[in-house]
């Protein structure tokens, strides 16, 4: 049965595989990183496992590991390895090639998307040939391998150049690859330190939420700005509902629990358009397409988050007290 | 109320703001925010490492690197740009709203992990979009492209926030209306739902105005240069 843990020891073998070319290149530093970013990757089963059966050892040198990773990253240059092939030579493979080229690039979404679709179907004897948590990630990791195996084929080069290309890729994208992670684990230490109650506290002590409209103001802003501060809408929603939405909006000025819920949510993902904290959606991105700005793609949707927030606000304000 | 572990946030922004490597500043922030809290070293060291492992499939895209890494080593992107310069019915606008279509329609199936920055927009959506901008002003510098590809990697986010919303069986939806019932009000996930819907509409009709407006200042700039030209 393929889990998502099996994706998990796959990005852990590509992560050591990575961390052992660049020792042989005697790039120190990207070999230690990913190194350690590696073993987290393959251990990470067993700390969680012994974490729930109370043995909080192995999630503590997890804890200094991710810390010995931060103090890693400073030293990676992002610096891009040269091309391996000269733009003549990509011209001509390019040409000899043709649509065949697309074939195993199409083929990482569409094998998602059958075993997003058709995976829970998919019994060899009694046994299911998915586990149904993360199914749609656990097909986009084999769709992965598929599409390498198709690439080696349709480019007749063995797969082992193709995890070598890869290395190439993943260390132009170096430690932003890691911010993701982070920030998601960040958002847990505040969440536990109780960060979000004390910002919902300020906002409802010094905001307006008088009259409905202000409130109601307060509450999408409050979504926006609180998604900024966290990188997530599903953390600033609790927060804000709890602070203003269900206590002033629903009990003292009878909105509509649905239309407030929903488009106060929606509220919130026009913030994660603005922030940098949103690591997966904006600097990741901005890193994989090689752009000199980290903040690109926050600068190129900024506008239409802007207006979407706008129309939001309008429509939600013109429903919900309905 | 303990106001200290607030310090975690400004760590941030000052650190984002200098621009600091994002990595330590994050770090710190974490180890602050946590210690201000009064949590203990063990405690927090444990806490840091179960929420990272707990959060590993976000780095589930490198795996798409070694097979566009392979096709790009062959010639993928080349045969996109040359591909897409034979269209001449595709114009850039076309094709970004095109795509922002599919992917806000399989968003509202529940179909994220379906596209994205590593899956269709580095090996297939850029190299396009380059191509399209080609056709518009053949003198695209280096700063162009960029936007360009920042343009596409915005589209593509657009397309999966405001579709994801109105699939009634992901995150959002439930964790509304998880809440609702903890606080007592019963709603089906479906009334939930439903209420995306105008902003769905709303977040396409922008994005794709904002596309087309993109679009336009290409082709003003590249018939001011044919006018100095001439």
């Amino acid at each position: 049965m393929l889990r998502i843990e099996h994706a998990y020891w796959l990005i852990a073998a590509f992560l050591l595989y990575s961390g052992w070319r660049n020792l042989r290149d005697g790039h120190r530093w990207h070999a230690a990183f990913w190194t350690v970013l590696g073993l987290l990757f393959g251990a990470g089963d067993f700390i969680l496992a012994q974490s729930a059966a109370g043995d909080a050892l192995p999630a503590q040198v997890a804890g200094a590991a991710v810390i010995a990773l931060a103090l890693l990253a400073p030293r990676l240059k992002r610096q891009a390895h040269p091309e391996s092939s000269s733009a003549e030579q990509r011209l001509q493979s390019a040409i000899r090639l043709g649509h065949r080229l697309f074939v195993p690039a199409l083929l990482i979404p569409l094998v998602t998307l059958l075993v997003a679709l058709f995976g829970a179907y998919l019994v060899i004897g009694r046994h299911a040939l998915f586990a149904s948590p993360q199914m749609t990630l656990t097909g986009l990791a084999l769709a992965c391998v598929v599409a390498l195996f198709a690439a080696s084929r349709v480019a007749r080069t063995p797969m082992l150049e193709g995890v070598a290309e890869g290395r190439r890729l993943l260390d132009a994208i170096s430690w932003a690859a890691l911010l993701p992670l982070l920030l998601a684990a960040l958002g847990q230490v505040f969440t536990q330190s109780g960060v979000g109650a004390v910002i919902a506290a300020l906002a409802t002590d010094f905001l307006p939420t008088g009259n409905a409209t202000a409130a109601l103001l307060t509450f999408a802003l409050g979504m926006v700005l609180f998604t900024v501060i966290m990188g997530n809408a599903f953390a600033a929603f609790p927060v804000m509902m709890a602070g203003i939405g269900l206590p002033l909006l629903i009990h003292q000025h009878g909105a509509h629990p649905a239309i407030l819920g929903s488009m106060g949510m929606l509220c919130g993902y026009c913030g994660t358009l603005l922030t940098p904290m949103a690591a997966d959606f904006n600097l990741v991105p901005a890193a994989l397409l090689e752009l000199r700005n980290p903040y690109g793609v926050i600068k190129a949707q900024a506008w239409s988050a802007v207006w979407i927030f706008a129309c939001t606000f309008l429509m939600m304000w013109l429903l919900v007290f309905r | 109320m303990n106001y200290w572990p607030l310090l975690g946030v400004a760590v941030i922004v000052i650190g984002f703001a200098l621009r600091f490597n994002a990595v330590p500043v994050v770090v710190t922030a974490a180890l602050a925010s946590g210690l201000l809290a009064g949590m203990s070293v063990p405690e927090l060291l444990a806490l840091l490492g179960n929420s990272f492992v707990s959060e590993r499939m976000l780095l589930l895209f490198v795996l798409t690197l070694p097979a566009i890494g392979l096709l790009e080593h062959a010639g993928l992107r080349e045969h996109a740009q040359r591909w897409m310069a034979r269209l001449q019915s595709l114009t850039l606008a076309r094709l970004l709203i095109g795509y922002l279509l599919g992917r806000q329609l399989l968003a509202t199936v529940g179909l994220t992990g379906v596209a994205g920055a590593a899956q269709t927009v580095r090996p297939l959506l850029a190299p396009m979009g380059e191509a399209a901008a080609e056709k518009i002003l053949p003198e695209l510098d280096q700063d162009d492209r960029e936007e360009l590809r920042a343009v596409a990697a915005a589209t593509d986010n657009i397309g999966r926030f405001f579709g994801e919303d109105v699939f009634i069986a992901l995150g959002a939806v439930l964790l509304i209306q998880g809440f609702y019932t903890q606080h007592g009000i019963e709603l089906s996930p479906l009334a939930i739902a439903l209420w995306a819907l105008p902003t769905a509409v709303a977040a396409f009709i922008i994005q794709s105005v904002r596309v087309w407006l993109y679009q336009r200042r290409l082709q003003r700039r590249a018939a001011a240069n044919r006018a100095r030209g001439s």
